[in-house]
């Protein structure tokens, strides 16, 4: 038992004390925060973009005839098919060595990977809150005079957005846990630190349960600020 | 007499198809100012889709609509700026469920009239207090009675000063003992020379509230006149039988 805890300990000076270790791990979860959160920032905008070209499309017979409106109703079609469609590490890679093969700057690339990737998949899930509110709200925005887009804004958007916000938060943990594959870019995150550590310490143990659990925490920490924020938009309920 | 009241809406032989299925089949009416207009008839007539085309949430399919002598389904029209003209009122309320009572009494007075936020909540508080919901500002509508809830949806119309309010309804989706308040609060409207087209199955509202009443069967207009001549002395066959079905 003695020497468990003696072998132990030694492990997790190696991997955590020594050289500084822990500072790796800590830029890591940096790194990964960073990309998580920016990328939901990214991928919020274009999704709420995408959720209400389409929705203006499909709910608005007369705005159909509207050539433009039909292109961007068509180019978002193809993004969300092609970006559903591919597997998320080849985007990272294409987007890395092909799109951006000029440019060193590799958290930059994450975000915009990570963003334009998430886009697609909140793009469905804020199209699936708007399609889920009451017809009539629309109907009673439209009635007093607001357009489309300003009842869109002021009534349906809030509503829908509320409804969506566990699907949301699910998303935004799968986002964080899945930036560990930005590794393959070479970028430091939480993921790369572990390895890093791995490499010099020959510890496999723990570094990787380490990162797990560090992981688990932030996937926890998350989970109970996004409950807060749902719990705070409640107000309206009984 | 009728002849110097202005014309508000009038309709030139509205048609409205659902694909295949015809629910107006050219309805021509006239709307002046200060009219109460009662639609009666059964389910299915076409009494709800005729007054929802009037402000174009159901898009005709033919004919025409003229509010203020301008021809709203024209191309050109903005619609938007003619419905902040025509208040709506539907059956399910429909009250933004994510805003407080007194936002969404507001939302139409400071985003489309320009209206200050403290003139449109003075606007608001009064017509609040004229239907005797005055403390329930803070309130969401998930908080109120569905009699509450539609009482609100009328002040929230009477909010952007309509010319002419649009019932669709009203009454269908409430408890018994809540239809009462409702009505009080319109007949109160109609007092007040407000014009009105109200769609209803409350007979008792349209003979007692209703200028004139129309009768509608089969996506058309088939009898028109006087409550007294259209319950006492019905004239067309649909509508005796309409009538023995309903009194």
């Amino acid at each position: 038992m003695k020497e468990f805890f003696a072998e132990f300990s030694k492990d997790f000076t190696q991997s955590f004390i020594e050289a500084d270790r822990w500072k790796l791990y800590l830029k890591g979860i940096g790194v990964t925060l960073e990309v998580t959160v920016l990328a939901l920032l990214i991928g919020l905008v274009i999704g709420l973009f995408i959720s209400v070209v389409r929705c203006l499309h499909d709910q608005n017979p007369s705005a159909r005839r509207n050539p433009l409106l039909r292109i961007l109703n068509g180019f978002c079609h193809i993004y969300t098919t092609v970006i559903r469609g591919t597997p998320m590490m080849v985007q990272l890679l294409i987007m890395y060595f092909v799109i951006f093969a000029s440019s060193r700057n590799q958290i930059m690339v994450a975000v915009l990977a990570f963003g334009i990737n998430s886009g697609a998949y909140i793009s469905e899930i804020v199209r699936g809150g708007i399609m889920s509110v009451d017809r009539g709200q629309m109907e009673a925005g439209r009635s007093i005079g607001l357009n489309y887009l300003q009842t869109m804004r002021y009534i349906i958007i809030p509503q829908a957005l509320k409804s969506v916000l566990p699907s949301l938060g699910n998303e935004l943990i799968t986002l964080l846990k899945e930036t560990s594959i930005v590794t393959v870019i070479g970028l430091r995150d939480l993921t790369k630190a572990a390895m890093l550590i791995q490499g010099k310490t020959y510890q496999a143990f723990m570094p990787f349960i380490g990162i797990a659990l560090i992981y688990l925490l932030l996937v926890l920490g998350l989970s109970f600020i996004m409950n807060r924020i749902e719990r705070r938009l409640r107000v309206d309920e009984r | 007499m009728s002849a110097e009241k202005r014309v508000v809406i009038r309709t030139e032989g509205l048609e409205k198809a659902f694909r295949r299925i015809k629910a107006l089949k050219g309805v021509d009416l006239t709307i002046k100012d200060g009219d109460v207009v009662v639609i009666i008839g059964p389910s299915g007539s076409g009494k709800s889709t005729f007054l929802r085309c009037l402000n174009r949430l159901e898009e005709p399919t033919g004919g025409k609509i003229f509010f203020n002598g301008e021809d709203i389904t024209s191309r050109g029209s903005d619609i938007n700026r003619h419905r902040q003209k025509m208040g709506m009122v539907f059956q399910h309320f429909n009250l933004f469920n994510n805003m407080t009572i007194m936002d969404n009494l507001i939302l139409g007075p400071t985003k489309l009239l320009g209206l200050s936020k403290a003139e449109a909540t003075e606007r608001a508080q009064k017509l609040l207090d004229r239907v005797g919901l005055g403390d329930r500002g803070a309130n969401y509508p998930s908080q109120l009675s569905g009699g509450q809830k539609q009482r609100i949806a009328i002040v929230r119309a009477l909010c952007m000063e309509p010319e002419v309010m649009l019932f669709d309804e009203p009454t269908s989706a409430l408890d018994p003992e809540m239809v009462g308040e409702v009505l009080e609060v319109m007949k109160d409207l109609a007092m007040n020379k407000t014009t009105m087209v109200v769609v209803t199955h409350e007979m008792g509202f349209a003979r007692e509230v209703g200028e004139r009443v129309i009768f509608m069967d089969d996506g058309q207009i088939m009898e028109e006149g006087t409550p007294q001549e259209i319950f006492d002395n019905p004239q067309c066959e649909r509508l005796k039988s309409f009538l023995a079905k309903v009194l």
